[in-house]
Parts: structure tokens; C-alpha cells; sequence
């Protein structure tokens, strides 16, 4: 009976742009996509983290050039656009450890269930963007 | 899937299973909680933070180990997960040994960085 066995289609080289903006993926799913883009963003942006470590921890006068990055800018790069590129670390450090809170939490209690699963990921993404609109509004002088 | 057993199994991938597994979880619990250690100082601070208040969270001795540590177990935590990224998507071995030499420069040369404000504070 060959007849019987029918060739199921296989799915190989998946294109970036045509088929993964078709994947409808679950709050879990985002998520976890999130927490390694996250993730590499702030690896990315890791000698900029220890530039603001550096320059707001070190003197006094370091400290006036870390303030002054964020209102006149730093070299040829804008005061705004350094706001916007914390402001994406701020979401993605925000993201990326509400979300390994969640694995702890889920390791330690084996809250292994799909409900769960989905009410602690819309959690994580309502926390985490929630958070970030608020410090963002202070970070551009909204309040 | 053809036999992956005995002498026939596929030998790739990292092999660190657990070891790993837990490590990525302990220390990103300590950075947790130092991020949380750092907040409550900020919290406590009294009047605008300021260079001062800043400054004044990590000069203590304790605060200056213990940050160090918890650094060290950062790029520990961003060598698996970044480890992970490229073997999940870059398969040809050369690029990938390319992308791990630079993952670990590029900590390295971070985390030495991060020292040396940390203790010349």
C-alpha cells in the first residue's frame, strides 16, 4: 500500500523574511524569543554598559560627562539617540530578568503547566514594557 | 532520523548539559540579586543620588567583592547564552569558531574594563 503513505512536506532553509513573519507565536513563545534577542542586544551594547558604569562611577568630572552624554549628546552621536540606545538596554535588561525570574520560579516550583505558562509570559511582557514606558518617561524628562 | 546510539551517535554540540544549565541559573540569581542590592541602596539614599550617592554604593570593601564576583559569574552567564545563539544558528565550523573567539575576546576585554573602575574607586 505506497499509495497509503503520503509524502508530508518537509520544511528546510527557512527564509527570515517570508516565513518567520508568518509564525503566529504564544505569549510563552515571545517571551522566550524576546529573552535571547534581549540577551544578545545587551551583549552587543556591553562596552556602552561599562562606558556608563565607568563614566558615572569614576569622578566627579566623569560623572558631568555621563550627564552631559544624555542632554548634549557625546562626540559626533546626539543626546537623543543615546537615550534611545539606553532605553532599549533598559528594556532589554528589564525583559531579559523578569523573564529568568520566571525560569527560576518555574524550576524551583515545576510550575510546568500551559496555563501557567501563558499567564506568567503575559505577566513578563506587560511588567517588563510597563516598566519601561515608565522609566523611559522619566528618562526623556516627561515627569 | 537515522540510529543515534552506540557508535552510530552524532557526537556534536557542547556537552555540558547540566553543568551549564545550572550555571546560567546561579548566576543570574546573583545578578539578580545584586541588581536588587544596588536598587535598595539607590532606594535608601536619602536626597538627589548625585556622584556622591552613586560612588558611595560601590566603595565599601564588601560591595566591591561582591560586585566582582557577581561580574565574573556575568560573563560566565553571557559565554553560555551567547555560546548558544551561534550554535543554534551558525552551523559552518569555521564561522562558528571565529564567532565563539570574538564572543570571548569581546567579554574578556569587557570584564577586564568593569574591574578596573570597580577598583580604583
Amino acid at each position: 500500500m505506497p499509495e497509503l503513505t503520503q509524502k508530508r512536506p518537509e520544511f528546510r532553509n527557512i527564509n527570515a523574511i517570508k516565513d518567520l513573519t508568518t509564525y503566529r507565536l504564544p505569549p510563552a513563545g515571545w517571551v522566550s524569543i524576546l529573552h535571547r534577542v534581549s540577551g544578545a542586544l545587551m551583549f552587543l551594547l556591553l562596552p556602552l554598559i561599562v562606558w556608563l558604569f565607568d563614566t558615572s562611577v569614576s569622578s566627579e568630572i566623569s560623572h558631568d560627562v555621563f550627564q552631559s552624554a544624555f542632554s548634549a549628546g557625546i562626540g559626533f552621536v546626539p543626546g537623543v539617540l543615546v537615550k534611545l540606545v539606553v532605553l532599549a538596554i533598559i528594556w532589554a535588561y528589564l525583559h531579559h530578568l523578569i523573564a529568568g525570574l520566571r525560569h527560576l520560579y518555574m524550576d524551583v516550583n515545576h510550575a510546568v503547566s500551559k496555563e501557567f505558562g501563558k499567564s506568567s509570559a503575559l505577566f513578563t511582557l506587560v511588567l517588563s514594557i510597563g516598566l519601561t514606558v515608565v522609566l523611559g518617561a522619566k528618562l526623556f524628562g516627561l515627569y | 532520523m537515522s540510529v543515534n546510539y552506540g557508535s552510530k551517535r552524532v557526537v556534536t554540540g557542547a556537552h555540558y548539559g547540566l553543568r551549564d544549565w545550572l550555571a546560567q541559573r546561579i548566576t543570574g540569581a546573583l545578578f539578580a540579586l545584586l541588581t536588587f542590592i544596588v536598587l535598595a541602596k539607590v532606594l535608601l539614599t536619602s536626597g538627589p543620588l548625585g556622584y556622591e550617592g552613586w560612588a558611595a554604593i560601590f566603595s565599601p570593601q564588601w560591595m566591591k567583592a561582591l560586585t566582582f564576583a557577581v561580574f565574573v559569574a556575568l560573563a560566565y552567564h553571557i559565554w553560555i547564552g551567547m555560546r548558544d545563539i551561534w550554535m543554534d544558528y551558525v552551523k559552518p565550523a569555521g564561522i562558528r569558531l571565529v564567532l565563539h573567539v570574538f564572543t570571548i575576546v569581546w567579554l574578556v576585554a569587557c570584564l577586564g574594563w568593569a574591574v578596573q573602575v570597580l577598583w580604583r574607586l
